[in-house]
């Protein structure tokens, strides 16, 4: 009996250490970001002022708080402008790899050809790639598109990791799907075009809400590239704008309105997230626990 | 159509033809975007590692065969001078970095991740809410997590120094990102965080597939429960951890941001990319930085080859049906 309540409590201890260790340094970022001044450098552990100051500072827009004036001219500039550098990358990254993905999936799980498993392994390998060993030529290749210091650089670029993945994940989901499915549209003789509209995508809009999103939060996580392929602030996403916030010396660092805009950025991500659980779970086990 | 008369099987076979030529004009975007995007630059950067191309006359490199990999010269004295990437103590160090940190991280965080999908695994309330909670970590930015975590591990107002002098770990404040002793502590401590819940998750899902009647059976016949983990649990999740395994590993091998953020310039802590990275866009050299990543690109290409021949893994999940 006493082994029993000794067994338990230890249990629910390590889950609540758990559940402290992931969520802490989120929440005291967020503790950090609405204290103003050098209250800042006073270490608190719970909440102690609810000050929106650091949140002013990076909602400024050209050295002044952003009006609503601003919004509707696009006269956006500083961090607002590298959220919404962030939202279009991210979006566009999102539509184009899915648009190619759903179609390539079909051909690659639905109809048997020579080179089949060949080109999945290339496919797997590509996205495994180390980014480092493509950026040398990229680099030397969006310069000579022209698409240096663009977003359209990072829309271009971000395809070597979000599309190889679409692709896999589509791949095994859609391998899943019994036959029968398909045969009364090839039977007609419906197109394979028509046929991955009418009969596939119906069928596949959890697969393209999960494996878009993956995609998304990669697309917005991503640094690497965001960093060498842009060279102004204009043109850079929220990771870079994030990463060049820094000050003249160690006590210069503004932590304040770095802690606000780590919470600006993340808490959507969060939302997301935790909305689409299940879902995101069972994407992320797509390709891998099938070995 | 016109070949109505044609035997039956003939019609299949147009059918079967018709749908192998639009799956091909269905993979044709996809492969020919992959081909720009990966094959192209990556066979660029390979050339590149065999010139003398800088990095702001990109284009304008002679070929110079294997030289910014080994080169050497004969002194008038005698004496040979080795030059080039393989001889670079400073490489190497970034070698051993990011070895050290991969097999470091990539071990605890299965471990922890085991750990914690073996809690998830059982049933309590609040498991949903304990499940959303370690997401939290993953679905965080790299780049954010960083910074968080510098600020947590600030030498003069962070909270973990506040904590570990409050509870006597440590006897004064220390500069965890700074002092070359602590630094690669601190980026594994942030890596350990931010992704030993995908690897918990991925366990889990491989968890959930063990049938619960075999620890029924192991229950009733009084077997201890750490020989049904080492017996029964371990050897059926085994799959699903090596494929994990596999991804956190060449997801480790390639790490550049949190390295970059939270320990800038730091030679304790400096990885392959980073300093490839550094050497191409830095310095100017972007011959020689190519020839870094290329050795990079070599290394994963024969340590994933190793692995799979090894395991005997099967990550394309053909040929199971």
């Amino acid at each position: 009996m006493l082994a029993d309540l000794a067994k338990k409590t230890g249990f629910y201890l390590f889950i609540t250490a758990i559940v402290v260790y992931a969520v802490f340094p989120f929440y005291y970022a967020i503790v950090t970001s609405f204290k103003a001044g050098t209250a800042i450098f006073q270490v608190d552990y719970l909440p102690t002022s609810f000050n929106l100051d650091n949140y002013k500072s990076v909602f400024s827009s050209g050295g002044r708080p952003m009006t609503l004036d601003d919004i509707l001219h696009f006269n956006i500039t500083g961090f607002p402008l590298n959220f919404i550098n962030s939202i279009v990358v991210s979006t566009l990254v999102v539509a184009v790899s899915l648009f190619m993905a759903v179609t390539a999936a079909y051909a690659l799980s639905r109809v048997r050809f020579r080179g089949r498993g060949l080109l999945l392994m290339t496919i797997l390998s590509v996205s495994m790639f180390p980014q480092i060993a493509v950026l040398a030529g990229l680099f030397e290749l969006i310069r000579a598109f022209h698409l240096f210091n663009t977003t359209f650089a990072l829309v271009f670029s971000y395809m070597i990791f979000t599309l190889p993945f679409t692709v896999w994940v589509l791949t095994t989901f859609m391998r899943d799907l019994p036959v029968e499915i398909e045969e009364a549209a090839i039977v007609d003789g419906a197109s394979a075009w028509v046929i991955v509209r009418r009969v596939f995508l119906p069928l596949l809009w959890p697969a393209l809400v999960t494996t878009g999103l993956l995609a998304f939060i990669g697309a917005w996580n991503e640094f690497l590239f965001a960093l060498t392929f842009t060279l102004d602030n204009a043109h850079r996403t929220v990771p870079v704008a994030i990463s060049q916030l820094t000050g003249a010396s160690d006590h210069e660092i503004p932590w304040g309105p770095i802690m606000a805009a780590c919470v600006i950025v993340t808490l959507p991500l969060i939302v997301l997230v935790l909305i689409f659980q299940r879902k995101i779970i069972a994407g992320l086990t797509a390709g891998g626990v099938k070995g | 159509m016109s070949q109505a008369a044609a035997p039956r099987n003939q019609g299949m076979s147009d059918l079967s033809r018709e749908r192998l030529r639009s799956a091909w004009i269905f993979l044709i975007p996809m492969c020919l975007t992959l081909l720009i995007v990966a094959g192209w630059p990556l066979s660029r950067s390979i050339w590149f590692s065999v010139t003398d191309t800088e990095t702001d006359h990109i284009g304008q490199g002679d070929f110079i065969g294997l030289a910014n990999y080994l080169a050497w010269k004969t002194l008038p004295s005698g004496r040979t001078v080795f030059y080039g990437v393989l001889v670079n103590p400073e490489w190497w160090n970034a070698v051993w970095n990011t070895v050290r940190f991969a097999v470091v991280s990539v071990a605890c965080e299965t471990v922890l991740g085991m750990a914690v999908a073996l809690a998830l695994n059982a049933k309590f309330p609040g498991r949903g809410i304990v499940r959303a909670a370690i997401l939290v970590p993953w679905a965080i930015p790299t780049i954010v997590s960083a910074k968080m975590w510098s600020w947590m591990l600030n030498d003069q107002f962070g909270i973990i120094n506040d904590l570990f002098l409050r509870i006597g770990l440590i006897p004064h404040k220390i500069a965890w990102t700074a002092t070359d002793s602590t630094s690669m502590l601190a980026v594994l401590a942030v890596d350990i965080w931010k992704t030993t819940p995908f690897m918990a998750l991925l366990i889990l899902a491989g968890l959930q597939l063990v049938p619960n009647d075999i620890y029924e059976a192991a229950a009733i016949d009084g077997v201890h429960p750490l020989k049904v983990f080492w017996r029964v649990t371990l050897p059926l999740v085994r799959p699903a951890v090596m494929v994990a395994v596999i991804f956190r590993f060449m997801d480790a091998m390639r790490i550049f941001d949190l390295v970059y953020v939270l320990t800038p310039n730091s030679s304790a802590t400096k990885t392959m990319s980073v300093i490839a990275r550094e050497n191409m866009f830095d310095f100017n050299k972007i011959a020689y930085g190519s020839a870094m990543s290329t050795l990079l690109f070599l290394i994963l290409l024969g340590s994933i080859t190793l692995y799979l021949w090894l395991g005997r893994v099967n990550l394309s999940g053909e040929g199971e049906r």
